[in-house]
């Protein structure tokens, strides 16, 4: 798990120069203060999670029970509650601002968003297949599948076969993208390369879980 | 305005001159060999001008011992150490794709009598 997370809006994506001249494709976050609104313990909810919200909302927008939930833990309400799961929690406290500084140039990081939807695709679009002959007596099945299985044995289809459906829409997350820029006055983050979503999409960016400490020989 | 402008305005260089397809430009690159960093110059016609903000490049193409030379550059690259603008060219193109089928004097540029 990770041992720091914030969360952001996607902006957009763009290029920057580096040291060596060359072009970084960049992802631009925006990561404005998150406010601590509640301290989960492995002691009090048997696992350990920071929520936070960020931004701002109007008291009158907020229903009853979120009121209620700011108000007896003495926050400002956000644009809404979003959960980041840690490590450990004993560092922080209900009320306190996390910012864009917890993160710095040259770390890796996950980033967590929901995937631009594509609705109801084929296997080309879904899982690449490769469709089929424009020509060679084909009718009608270019963009076929093709065979799911094989006949009387076993004489079903087994289940997890890619088949088209549903595309897009789901929570994906991008593993192992380093920091080129954390920004906390202008509240901004640039990682290298791309990170699912829409732009404007809430996205949430933890230190990286799988990442290996790889000696580079030189 | 682009969302992402905050970002591309650090990137943006203010010193690059006017200069489109046709115009004929020195552009002074800088080359990295071991620690030592020197200025090349490639001079050529302008034949492609593409893109938008920081990611808009230019091509130049210039005939070398014979072989046609076509290098393209970022406008805003910091690889560019300046760019020279030496003669203003009369087209009535935007892309000077035509140029690679010519040679001789017929590859030639006539030269914009009302300069800029």
């Amino acid at each position: 798990m990770a041992t720091k997370a914030i969360v952001g809006e996607k902006v957009g994506m763009t290029q920057i120069w580096d040291d060596q001249n060359r072009a970084i494709p960049v992802t631009v976050i925006k990561v404005t203060p998150a406010r601590v609104v509640q301290v989960k313990t492995p002691q009090s909810d048997g696992y350990s999670a920071l929520q936070v919200t960020y931004g701002m909302r109007k008291a009158s927008r907020l229903t009853k029970p979120e009121a209620g939930h700011f108000t007896s833990k003495g926050v400002e309400p956000g644009k809404r509650l979003v959960e980041l799961r840690m490590d450990d929690v004993s560092e922080f406290s209900v009320g306190q601002e996390i910012n864009a500084s917890i993160v710095e140039p040259g770390d890796k990081v996950d980033v967590t968003a929901i995937s631009k939807g594509k609705g109801f695709a084929g296997g080309m679009e879904r899982h690449n297949f490769k469709g089929q002959g424009a020509s060679h007596g084909n009718h009608k099945h270019h963009r076929a599948p093709g065979s799911v299985g094989a006949c009387a044995t076993p004489a079903r289809v087994f289940k997890g076969t890619r088949m088209a459906g549903q595309y897009g829409n789901a929570k994906v997350t991008t593993l192992n993208l380093s920091v080129v820029q954390a920004d906390p006055e202008r509240e901004l983050i640039l990682v290298k390369g791309a990170v699912p979503g829409p732009n404007g999409a809430m996205v949430v960016i933890r230190g990286a879980v799988k990442v290996t400490n790889k000696v580079v020989k030189v | 305005m682009n969302a992402t402008d905050v970002i591309d305005r650090d990137s943006l260089r203010d010193d690059i001159p006017d200069f489109s397809p046709g115009d004929t430009v020195k552009v002074h690159v800088r080359v990295i060999e071991g620690s030592r960093e020197r200025i090349q110059v490639f001079q050529g016609a302008v034949i492609r001008r593409q893109g938008s903000g920081v990611r808009e490049s230019f091509t130049v193409r210039k005939v070398s011992f014979g072989v046609g030379v076509e290098r393209t550059f970022p406008v805003h690259s910091p690889v560019i150490s300046k760019i020279e603008v030496v003669t203003y060219g009369d087209v009535r193109r935007a892309k000077l794709y035509y140029l690679r089928n010519l040679s001789g004097k017929a590859a030639k540029i006539k030269e914009k009598r009302d300069a800029r």
